[in-house]
This record gives structure tokens, C-alpha cells and sequence, in this order.
């Protein structure tokens, strides 16, 4: 589906269509409590327990805006590089739905808290800017569940009233793997600034995807489709290519788009029509009367951009001036912050360019392998880094670690032990390895000959009797230099 | 009558503070009077078995240091009060039982107060007759068939007939003022921000305002000090100095420079009330006020102001009730249908025609015209009273361009309901404090009131200046209990 190319394109014919996509990301406000009252915000909970009456909206309750996750908003402008407004205003967005209790969403209508910014995408063919147009605050809706009674809808308000970030990019998207990098990429800004946990199973993260198709050189945009409520990055690329798809064969039949909002069906991979510009709600917003608008000096959020912690793009940066590092393996060790800041707890105690092998090689085959994150590895920072030391010091072979490091993986063991009781200590000692290798010389004398005779490449035979006579243990870099006196 | 249910609140915490009375004997005497007034029509829910249990607690362990120390009183049925039903005069909260209280219930309590009953009001505060409650009209004790004014009907017509010493009200467009001055009581809306709207059913958030009525200046200032407080569960509730308004109760006005806007002379202006405007100028004179002429110029375009901006808080406002989590539900083929006939079954006239005003000027392509605009205009009225605040220390108009009409008369004619609002309006749009005080009668014997605007946060002011003409114009309200036989 999502194929490598630089260029997505559609092809039809002779013509090549351009794919423009743009997201409305919700990001969940990481936050013990909601955005206007104090009820915890717990995933998982039994339904209607973590509601309060603001949130059931009982007569004459009122929101209280939660600093905390003003601040929060903030803290993910600054890491998207935005502007931050020094007044904001919450404003109701009017429908009636059972599980939006108040008859509205307070939300961020014309004036949000977060204005324009930017994200920076690494790509094959390098670095691509993705325009930030805002970010707003709002609540989240309840949970209408339709399938556990047979007569009634039940509603579940633990979400009603969760702080939700709305970030809306600019159509600068052009393809699918974009799009995946861009999801990644603000998810790991936010979990470096402690703002989103970016768990999309948890639906802590969803999209709002809008498309739309123009062929190609064309400069004018085209007639797009929002596609609502998208929740894995999968799912957005399957709803994108099919929808791009569509838009393109309407266009070829001489047709065109209609401005509509669409839901994705995961089941049948298709787009549907959910309502046309037509019957488009008329959310009648305004200001809320119960909340003044938000105004923030520029001191409170000097204070704040102090909190900020290094960000990816400037770790990356620094990785790689730092450890030299290439931008590939920079990007693969910052783009997590916890794999980050076990890389640099790693390099802090050993060889740097082991560390970077080891980790984006063994330790994340076997992540991936037990499907865990880096914070439940088995094998701590500074056990791999004591691997690493053992390696480097020539205490065992980089063949060896690796049977250290599978022992680590299942007993979680310091690697020093492992290799004093199995007795996995590499053989240094000149003389010992002497020995072995006259054996070996002299218990084939015809592969000798041969060797002398121009057979280079019987090297690796003697090599490979030496390490089995030594059962894997004798230093390979030895044994080399002294096959290769007695050979020559 | 009782002589106890003559006295005054500030009296009766004499009395008591004095032991020369028990909360028990002050609850009783207003329960009972209460109870053989149900005539009026005043009560929607009572609340007297408790509240009686109540006041034999406090006998038993009196806390004297309180400001209202066991002193019973019924509240309008806007404010949210646990354990006892709260419908705001509608039918969609027929049977709602709040599990919460309103701050400025809670304050009452706090400082010793005994809530004895939920008055009745217009539907959601929406009316100037009491005549748009689900729980029917409301007896204007002044005279047989005439309304007691609205929102707070209920309220001003138990005040005046004294089956509760003292009450609170809420005034989005007047409705605690134009209810105090057509039963000859005293009704004050503090500045916007005062007293918290923590549990008092939301009519139009931007203007609603908790407020004291009572039989007298001195009641009305004892009253906004229990009410009044800063409160973190209401936003718009603003941090200041509170003043000690009875402590500070003065009737001396010498060199206060009163305004007299020229736009409050409105045409038809009955004479009757023309004649009070002069009587109140000439107390001030007489007492060594400076009266002086000033202008309002966008008073002309409250009203239209008004009825945007309320009816357009109020449609998002009553959104919530939809039959879905608490209040009346009507059963429906489906959750569009359930909403439909909920609504429609469970809301009066009044309501679902402001519904329907706000949902109107919030819609695309009205909302500039309408609301936004509506916006701006409150914001010259606004500048209006800031201009006048630099000349004057407070201004002085009647409290309503008539005196209280006849039960049915103005309900199918809206424009002329809405009418009675002119003079009070413009007060919640600037976000000021006001006080109506009686001030005479018309030709029928009907009490007229006058109105103290004055600066935001200077309630002691309009309070002294109220005081002031109170003492000077001897007014003394006509009450037969003719509805007690």
C-alpha cells in the first residue's frame, strides 16, 4: 500500500493526480484531571466513576479552567515551534448529542492558545517542513455505547470533559509515508514534553484526516473530504489511499468533488458520506459566558519555555556532533525518548559506536521480538554497557556477546557473571593459543601445503579449527596474527 | 399575624442575639403564616419539617457570633439547595433533587440561616409577571390579581406578605428590582461578579446576579454581606474587598453628586411616576446632594441589546436539558424524537420563544448582525455609565416605567412585558449594582419604586444614598392579608 516512492501519485492514463493531505490531530492532555473540573482522568476506568457534576453538566454547574493543562497546550506550542497567543478565548460549539451532556463543547474557535508553527519530518531524501496552522483546547465528548443493551443506548461520561489538544496542520502532506512520519513525529514531541502519552489504542490520539486530489503542476487546490475520527496510522494511509483513489476516479469521469465529511469503515477499507456541506451543523459558537478569556503574560510563558527539555531535533543534532553518529542512526535513537535516554545512560559508560550497534541492532530485535517497550527491557542500560565493556576489552568476542547478551535477555543478569560461570572468557594468552594452533598445523598438513601453494582461502579453515578447538573462546583477533607468522 | 412576623430580619437577629427570642419561635411564626398564605401561591416546595428540626438544633447549640444566626428563610427556586427540589419554575425539573447546595445558599446557611422554602419564579427566570412558572401565578399580597413582578415573583410576593423575613433573588434584566418595587419592598443587584453563580440555574450567564430582597436598607445590606463571598467554583466571580455593608450604613449624602439621565424620560411615562423621580431629587437636594443632568445616549438600545444577548446564552444554557441525564424525559421513537417531545413537553412558551430568539442570532450568517453587534452596543452602554461615573458618584431613575398590572394583562403581548424591563436592563448589560427602594404609590395604591445605579463594586454607596431617602420619603407598604380568610 504504501509504496517507497519519493512522489505519491495516482495514475490514471496520462494523468498523474498529486495527493494533498492535511490533519486535525486530537492529542489527549496528559493530566491527572479534566480541562474544567477535577475529576481523574484514569483510561480503563468502570464507566460514569470518574464524573463529576460539572462534567454531567447538572443545572448551575461551572467550568474552572485547569491551569495545568493550559500549561500543557503551551509546553506543545513551544515544541511545535509555534506562536503562543497572549489572549485566547473558549467559545461553545453548540449540537445535541446524548453523550455531550452540556448541549456543547467548549472549544477554541476564533482565537486559539496556539498559533502558527512548524515540524520538521526526516525523510529518505531528507528534511521536509510540515506547516503548523493552530492548536486549541476543548473538551472531550462522552461514550454513546450502542451494544450492550438491546433497547437503549448507554452513555458513559468518564471521557466527558478530558482536555483535548487540537492540532491542525497545514495542507502540506504529500504522501503516505508522510503522513506516518508526521503522526510520529509530533507523538514524539509531545512524549518528550510529557504532553500527550500518544497511546493511540487508548485513543489518545486520533485524527481528523482531510484529502484532497489535483493533477499534478497544478497550483490551485482541490475540493477536499474530511475523513473523521481516524485511530491508528494504519487505518489513515488505508483511508487516505482509498479516498485519494475515489477523488481520482470521480475526476477522470468528468466529475467533481463535493465538500463532505466522511467516516472511514476499517472493516470494508472504504469512505462513506456522513454529511454534505449541505447539511453541515451549524454549531452557532460564541464565547462562553461562564469562562473569561484566557489572557497569559509574557513572563508565565517565559517561565514555561524554561521547562522545556531537549527536544528531538536538537538531540539529533547534537547526537550527531557529539557521538558522530549518522543522521539515520540519530534519528532512530532520538525519535523515542526513552530509547534516547537509554542510548546516552549506555554511551555515558562505554564504547559509543558499539552502543549504537548494539541497541538499534540486538536490543531492538529483541523488543520487538517480546512486543515491549524499552522501559521494560530486560536488560538494563548499564548492563548492556558493562556487554559492551567486556567486548571492548577484549574479555570475550563480539561472537560470544551475543550468547551473553540472548542469556541476559531471559535471566536479566549482569553479564560479568554470566561469563565467569559459564566459563565464557575469550582465550588471550599467546602461548595457549600457540599450542592449539601447531595442533591444528600440524594434524592438516595437506591444507597447509595448499595454503602455501596460493590458497588464500584456506585461512578461514584454519581460523575455524582454531575456534572449534577452543570452543569459541580464543580471541579471533590472536589468532589471526599468529596463523598468519606460522602460515607464512 | 404574629408580631414576630413584623419584624424585620435585622430586628430578628436582635431578638435572638438578645434571647428574647428562639429560632424556634421565629421558624414556627413564618412556617405558620407561610402555611395559611398558600393563596399567593409563593411557595413551590417547602421545606418546613426540616427546617423547624433545624431551628430546634440551633436552640440547642445557638451561635450567636453568626450574622444570621437561626433566622429562617425561603430562597427563590433558581438556587440549587441539597436535598430539597430545585425546579426553577419549570416542568423539565419537575422532580430534580440537587445533590449539591449554591454557594449563595451555602453562605446563608454558613452564617446561620435556615432554608424553609423554594419560591416560585417565571420558568428559568424568564418573565416580569411570574405568570411563565409551570407551578402557576403568584399573588402580588398588595392587592387581589396582581402580579408581583418577575423573575422573582415568589419571592417579592412572600417578602411583602411576610411569610419570610427577608429572601434572595436573581436578577438577569431586573427581575430582583422590578419584583421589589411592585410589592413596596427592597431589591438590590450587586456588580457582576459579587455574589457566585455556583448552582443557580444558568439563565444568561454574562448578566445573572444573586441578590438580596428585603424589607428595608438595612436588612438589604445585612443580607449582601452573608451573600456575597469570592468564589473559585464560579469564574466570573471577582476577588475584592467585600465591604461590612450594615456596619458602614450611612445616611449622610452631603456633597454626593447624583445623575439624572434625560433618556429615562420616556414617552408615556405614567405622571405618577414622573412626580416620585422629583420627589427623590428633592430628598437628595434637601439633604445636601448635588443633583446633576446627565446623558445615556445608547439607553435607547438596551433593550433590543438585551433580548440578543440573553435569549442567545439562554438557548446554549437550557441545551442540557434534554431528558437524558436528570429532569422530565418524554419518551421518544428514537434519541431525536425523545429530544423533540422532552423539549417541547417539558419547556413553557416564554422558554422555548427565547430558545428560539438565541438559536436564531448564534446562527451562521445572523450572528454578526445580530449578536456580535449586540456585543458592541453593550459595550457603549457600558461606556455610557463609565463617561457619567466621572461626573457623578451614583445615578438616580424609577425602578420601572409602571406599577404592577393585572394577572393576564401583558402575557399575550410580549413586546409590552419585555417593556417593563427599560429602566433595568441597561444595568445588567454594564455589569453595575443597583438598588430599588419604595418610594410611593400610584392612583390605585400600587407601590412605585426608585432605583440607585452606581459604580461597580460601590454597593455601600448606592446603599448609603438608599438609606438616605428611605429615612426622608416615609413610604409604608398597604397590606390587608386579604388573602388569608
Amino acid at each position: 500500500m504504501s509504496d517507497q516512492n519519493k512522489e505519491y501519485l495516482i495514475l490514471r492514463d496520462n494523468n498523474e493526480y498529486e495527493v494533498i493531505i492535511g490533519l486535525e490531530v486530537h492529542a489527549q492532555v496528559l493530566s491527572e484531571s479534566k480541562l474544567f473540573s477535577s475529576s481523574p482522568t484514569k483510561f480503563g476506568s468502570e464507566p460514569n466513576t470518574q464524573v463529576s457534576l460539572v462534567d454531567a453538566a447538572f443545572p448551575g454547574m461551572l467550568p474552572v479552567i485547569n491551569e495545568f493543562c493550559i500549561k500543557q497546550a503551551i509546553k506543545t506550542g513551544i515544541g511545535l515551534n509555534a506562536k503562543i497567543n497572549n489572549k485566547s478565548i473558549f467559545d461553545r460549539k453548540n449540537y445535541f448529542y446524548a453523550d455531550l451532556p452540556q448541549g456543547y463543547q467548549i472549544s477554541q474557535y476564533k482565537n486559539p492558545i496556539v498559533g502558527e508553527g512548524s515540524v520538521t519530518l526526516d525523510m529518505p531524501d531528507g528534511e521536509k517542513m510540515i506547516g503548523i496552522e493552530r492548536l486549541h483546547l476543548e473538551q472531550d465528548a462522552g461514550k454513546s455505547i450502542h451494544d450492550i443493551d438491546p433497547q437503549n443506548t448507554l452513555v458513559d461520561l468518564n471521557r466527558s470533559g478530558v482536555a483535548l489538544m487540537e492540532i491542525v496542520s497545514k495542507p502540506d502532506l504529500r504522501s503516505l509515508d508522510e503522513v506516518n512520519a508526521y503522526i510520529k513525529k509530533l507523538r514524539s514531541i509531545m512524549r518528550y514534553l510529557g504532553t500527550c502519552d500518544g497511546n493511540m489504542q487508548e485513543g489518545s490520539l486520533r485524527a481528523d484526516v482531510n484529502v484532497s486530489v489535483r493533477k499534478k503542476g497544478e497550483t490551485e487546490l482541490g475540493t477536499r473530504c474530511e475523513i473523521k475520527n481516524v485511530n491508528s496510522i494504519k487505518f489513515m494511509q488505508m483511508a487516505i489511499d482509498y479516498e485519494a483513489n475515489r477523488q481520482v476516479d470521480i475526476i477522470e469521469e468528468g466529475g467533481s468533488i463535493d465538500q463532505e465529511t466522511r467516516l472511514f469503515d476499517t472493516k470494508k477499507n472504504e469512505t462513506r458520506s456522513m454529511r454534505t456541506k449541505e447539511d453541515a451543523h451549524d454549531y452557532r459558537y460564541f464565547p462562553d459566558p461562564d469562562l473569561l478569556p484566557l489572557e497569559l503574560n509574557d513572563d508565565f510563558i517565559n517561565e514555561i519555555k524554561k521547562e522545556i527539555p531537549e527536544l528531538p531535533d536538537e538531540k539529533k543534532k547534537r547526537f550527531i556532533e557529539k557521538f558522530n553518529l549518522s543522521p539515520y542512526e540519530a534519528n532512530i535513537l532520538v525519535s523515542d525518548i526513552e530509547t534516547s535516554k537509554y542510548f546516552e545512560d549506555v554511551s555515558k559508560k562505554s564504547d559509543v559506536k558499539l552502543a549504537t550497534n548494539w541497541i538499534t541492532g540486538e536490543l531492538f530485535a529483541l523488543l520487538n521480538n517480546k512486543s515491549i517497550e524499552i522501559t521494560e527491557s530486560p536488560i538494563t542500560s548499564e548492563n548492556l554497557a558493562k556487554l559492551i565493556n567486556l567486548i571492548k576489552d577484549g574479555t570475550i568476542s563480539g561472537k560470544i556477546a551475543k550468547t551473553v547478551f540472548e542469556i541476559m535477555a531471559d535471566s536479566g543478569k549482569d553479564p560479568k557473571n554470566i561469563v565467569e560461570k559459564k566459563g565464557l572468557k575469550q582465550q588471550s594468552d599467546p602461548k595457549e593459543l600457540e599450542k592449539i594452533i601447531d595442533k591444528v598445523i600440524i594434524d592438516n598438513p595437506k591444507n597447509v601445503e595448499a595454503y602455501k601453494s596460493g590458497k588464500d582461502k584456506l585461512f578461514g579453515f584454519f581460523v575455524g579449527q582454531v575456534m572449534k578447538q577452543s570452543n569459541g573462546k580464543a580471541n579471533p583477533q590472536l589468532v589471526n596474527e599468529i596463523l598468519k607468522k606460522k602460515l607464512n | 399575624m404574629s408580631e414576630i412576623n413584623n419584624l424585620k430580619l435585622c430586628d430578628l437577629v436582635d431578638k435572638i442575639k438578645n434571647k428574647k427570642l428562639s429560632s424556634k419561635e421565629i421558624t414556627e411564626a413564618f412556617i405558620n403564616r407561610s402555611k395559611k398564605s398558600s393563596k399567593l401561591n409563593s411557595y413551590i416546595t417547602d421545606n418546613f419539617d426540616n427546617a423547624l428540626n433545624r431551628a430546634k438544633e440551633f436552640d440547642e447549640k445557638p451561635d450567636f457570633n453568626k450574622k444570621i444566626p437561626g433566622i429562617p428563610l425561603a430562597v427563590k427556586d433558581l438556587f440549587c439547595t441539597k436535598n430539597l427540589r430545585t425546579t426553577a419554575g419549570s416542568k423539565i425539573l419537575e422532580n430534580f433533587i440537587p445533590t449539591y447546595e449554591s454557594t449563595v445558599t451555602q453562605n446563608i446557611i454558613d452564617h446561620g440561616g435556615i432554608i424553609i422554602g423554594k419560591l416560585n419564579c417565571d420558568e428559568f427566570a424568564m418573565g416580569s409577571s411570574n405568570e411563565t412558572s409551570n407551578y402557576g401565578n403568584v399573588q402580588n399580597p398588595i392587592s387581589e390579581n396582581l402580579v408581583p413582578g418577575g423573575s422573582s415573583g415568589g419571592s417579592s410576593a412572600a417578602l411583602a406578605a411576610k411569610l419570610t423575613p427577608a429572601t434572595i433573588g436573581t436578577d438577569t434584566g431586573g427581575s430582583i428590582r422590578q419584583p421589589a418595587s411592585f410589592t413596596g419592598t427592597v431589591g438590590l443587584k450587586p456588580t457582576y461578579g459579587s455574589c457566585s453563580r455556583y448552582g443557580i440555574v444558568a439563565f444568561a450567564s454574562s448578566l445573572d446576579q444573586a441578590g438580596p430582597m428585603t424589607q428595608d436598607v438595612k436588612d438589604c445590606a445585612l443580607l449582601l454581606e452573608v451573600m456575597s463571598s469570592f468564589d473559585t467554583k464560579d469564574s466570573t466571580s471577582v476577588e475584592f474587598t467585600r465591604g461590612d455593608y450594615l456596619n458602614d450604613l450611612n445616611e449622610n449624602i452631603k456633597g454626593k453628586k447624583i445623575g439624572i439621565p434625560k433618556e429615562y424620560r420616556v414617552d408615556g411615562m405614567p405622571k405618577e411616576i414622573e412626580d416620585l423621580w422629583e420627589k427623590g431629587i428633592k430628598i437628595i437636594k434637601d439633604n445636601g446632594g448635588d443633583v446633576i443632568d446627565i446623558s445615556l445616549p445608547n439607553t435607547n438600545y438596551a433593550l433590543p441589546t438585551y433580548y440578543i444577548v440573553a435569549p442567545a446564552e439562554a438557548s446554549s444554557n437550557l441545551a442540557r436539558y434534554d431528558g437524558v441525564k436528570y429532569g422530565f424525559r418524554s419518551k421518544g421513537e428514537n434519541l431525536i424524537d425523545m429530544y423533540e417531545k422532552t423539549r417541547s413537553e417539558g419547556f413553557g412558551d416564554e422558554v422555548k420563544r427565547r430558545i428560539m430568539i438565541g438559536t436564531y442570532v448564534l446562527s451562521s450568517g445572523y450572528y454578526d448582525a445580530y449578536y456580535l453587534k449586540a456585543q458592541k452596543v453593550r459595550r457603549l452602554i457600558k461606556n455610557d455609565f463609565d463617561e457619567a461615573y466621572k461626573k457623578v458618584d451614583a445615578i438616580l431613575t424609577p425602578s420601572t416605567p409602571s406599577s404592577a398590572f393585572k394577572i393576564g394583562e401583558k402575557l399575550n403581548d410580549p413586546v409590552s412585558m419585555y417593556l417593563n424591563d427599560i429602566f433595568t436592563v441597561p444595568i445588567n448589560l454594564a455589569g453595575i449594582p443597583a438598588i430599588s427602594i419604595p418610594a410611593g404609590h400610584d392612583n390605585n395604591g400600587f407601590p412605585l419604586g426608585l432605583q440607585i445605579i452606581g459604580k461597580a463594586f460601590d454597593e455601600q454607596n448606592i446603599l448609603n444614598i438608599a438609606y438616605s431617602i428611605e429615612k426622608n420619603i416615609g413610604y409604608k407598604n398597604h397590606i390587608n392579608d386579604w388573602w388569608i380568610k
